[in-house]
């Protein structure tokens, strides 16, 4: 039973990660690998809030999540915005660079050491007892249930919402989008944005859950796995690939050896890049465009 | 490599012995000898520290040619190179530890061990292109980090391990200078490879496949076979630089061999410039010497002590930020700044090359 909630709880931290790089490259292509970067600057934002605001949760995290959203924004406004047209793979290598300034910047800003944003904000963190005999601490509870609260906000907003639907014509031909008069800088911004406001929300809860040091960027490039193993583009194989790299993971950990936690991912990477490179629920693209 | 090189009145061969010369012109090869020279005697003059540096670059020369040959001229994005440098590494690590393997016989042997890693590299490369490829070598390079990490453990070298000082013959090889000449001596011996590599049939076949695979297959060139022999080759030179690190650091640790450092690697190449060995050779000796650089701004700053702890996260900052201005503002790299000012003497009183085919 606990091994089935440890499974659901990492999928879940998995998969509210994966959706940012889903977001991304299903509108435009560009695989963001400053992703875990950009989720641990979510939670070291929220901890810079909670310092600032500490009698006042709600508006801490409220706050911390703006910035955010104005983080993610302002990456594609004055980094990607200068790529569009580049290279896919420059594109790539920048956001690798970005990752790297990120990563010293934040170091410089906050230390490497660990720190508890959740001590800041007068949360405890109580472990629930589930029927059946499995315990999962509150913070984890909430954050599955806001994975699939998120996905869910996803889904009716990329098919119902105005907005939506203009980031999906983008994805699928980004000339016609445009000529249809769909401004494609505001487009890419915008899932910019909400790919870094996922990240950070996962970054956030799991800073609360279990604390904060700058080696978050690792569950995040884990993260990273389960989106492609799912389909790059597809929002349910996210859901799918952080279910299975997540039993993957958990199970080899408690039956084979738990060194092999930072590897499994990527074992599961390759072996569904070598079977399926498109991914379970991905469209088959063709990789080399002439 | 010089056929690029703008020559103001042009340079016409009238033999077969001219063609295959590696040095055009008495201009090239007066600086070639003159470098050289300043090569041979800067471990005479330089105190140890810069001697360091120096062999530190060759090392980082060696690594950078071989990713040059991969990514920049056949197209083959590789995130994952320092797993063939840990490869290497480990081999020589390995073989000296537990067999008391000589040098002689460690180097080879992690020459093959990173030419059987280039083949499973290069496998997916048969099938993925751009980026799926790029993210598979990344996977590969957590897969060969964790084997190494998993033989520290299992062995009981939890902290790394040390290697004695190879001898050869009865000749111990100790020293800073020892080391500079032996680096050297790859690096060159790097260098030759790659140059005679790239003006031959299988560099054709590289750039060929590198501008268009339909099109190389179309010529008759075997892509798959090419696509592997690339990985081969420039996995078994950077396994040998892995190895030739070992040696030099007499320590091996999977901490060196991080993400980072694949990174700084592509890094190097980015900002020497693309499609060019010389930027392999200049984004080398700017990434190894940039810590160094910032370091010694920082010092000179008042109250330097207070930031000696924040020291490499300043570093990974800066290097980030100089990446990204590569990237954004000049893709051709260090290279491409120095082509810009060579046609700048050569063309001046004049703006602008001729356009290529315009009529006179």
């Amino acid at each position: 039973m606990q091994l089935t909630v440890n499974i659901v709880v990492l999928a879940s931290i998995y998969a509210l990660i994966a959706c940012g790089y889903v977001l991304i490259y299903r509108v435009s292509r560009v695989l963001n690998l400053a992703h875990g970067e950009l989720m641990m600057l979510g939670a070291y934002l929220l901890l810079a809030t909670a310092n600032s605001f500490s009698g006042n949760p709600a508006v801490a995290i409220a706050v911390a999540v703006a910035l955010s959203l104005t983080v993610g924004v302002m990456v594609y406004v004055f980094l990607m915005r200068k790529m569009t047209g580049e290279m896919v793979l420059a594109a790539v290598l920048t956001t690798v660079a970005l990752g790297i300034l990120l990563r010293g910047v934040m170091v410089l800003i906050w230390s490497a050491q660990q720190q508890y944003p959740g001590q800041a904000l007068g949360f405890s963190n109580p472990a629930i007892a589930l029927p059946g005999g499995g315990r999962i601490s509150t913070f984890a509870a909430i954050l599955v249930l806001m994975t699939a609260l998120t996905y869910a906000a996803l889904f009716v907003f990329l098919r119902f919402g105005t907005w939506g639907v203009r980031m999906r014509a983008a994805g699928q031909n980004p000339l016609l989008a445009a000529q249809r008069g769909i401004n494609l800088h505001a487009v890419y911004a915008l899932a910019w944005g909400l790919s870094t406001l996922t990240g950070s929300i996962a970054g956030m809860l799991i800073a609360l859950d279990s604390g904060l040091t700058n080696t978050m960027v690792i569950i995040g490039l884990k993260a990273f796995p389960a989106a492609l193993v799912g389909g790059l583009d597809s929002l349910v194989g996210a859901l799918a690939g952080a279910l299975i790299i997540a039993a993957a993971e958990v199970l080899s950990i408690q039956y084979i050896d738990p060194l092999l936690s930072d590897v499994v991912p990527f074992l599961v990477l390759i072996a569904m890049l070598v079977v399926r490179p498109w991914g379970l629920f991905g469209t088959r693209e063709e990789l080399d465009r002439v | 490599m010089s056929d690029r090189m703008p020559r103001a009145s042009g340079y016409f061969r009238t033999g077969y012995a001219q063609e295959m010369a590696l040095t055009k012109t008495r201009l090239e090869r007066v600086s070639l000898g003159a470098f050289v020279i300043a090569l041979l005697v800067y471990p005479h003059l330089a105190s140890p520290f810069y001697l360091d540096l120096a062999s530190q670059v060759f090392l980082a020369s060696i690594g950078a040619l071989s990713l040059m040959l991969l990514t920049g001229y056949a197209g083959q994005v590789s995130l994952g190179h320092a797993g063939l440098l840990a490869a290497g590494a480990f081999t020589a690590g390995i073989l000296s530890k537990e067999l008391a393997a000589p040098i002689y016989v460690t180097i080879p042997a992690a020459a093959v061990t990173g030419a059987v890693l280039g083949v499973i590299f290069g496998l997916p490369s048969l099938r993925l292109r751009g980026l799926y490829l790029a993210v598979s070598t990344l996977a590969l390079h957590f897969v060969v980090v964790y084997l190494g990490g998993e033989y520290e453990t299992k062995r009981g070298f939890s902290t790394g391990i040390t290697i004695d000082t190879p001898v050869i013959f009865g000749f111990r090889l100790y020293g800073g200078k020892i080391w500079y000449f032996i680096l050297l001596a790859f690096a060159a011996a790097t260098l030759l490879i790659c140059v005679n590599l790239l003006r031959s049939r299988s560099g054709r076949a590289w750039r060929a496949i590198q501008a268009h695979e339909t099109v190389a297959e179309a010529l008759g060139i075997s892509v798959a076979g090419y696509k592997l022999l690339a990985f081969v080759i420039s996995s078994a030179i950077a396994a040998v630089a892995g190895a030739l690190f070992a040696y030099y650091r007499s320590f091996v640790s999977v901490e060196a061999f991080s993400l980072f450092l694949s990174i700084q690697y592509v890094a190097m190449i980015i900002i020497g410039g693309m499609g060019s060995l010389l930027g392999a050779l200049l984004g080398a000796l700017f990434v190894t010497l940039f810590p160094y650089l910032i370091e010694a701004v920082l010092l000179k700053l008042p109250d330097a002590q207070s930031y000696a702890g924040v020291l490499f996260a300043v570093n990974y900052a800066a290097f980030g930020v100089v990446m990204i201005l590569f990237l954004v503002f000049e893709p051709q790299g260090l290279v491409g700044i120095w082509r810009r000012i060579q046609s700048y003497f050569l063309l001046w009183p004049f703006k602008h090359k001729p356009v290529a085919g315009a009529r006179k």
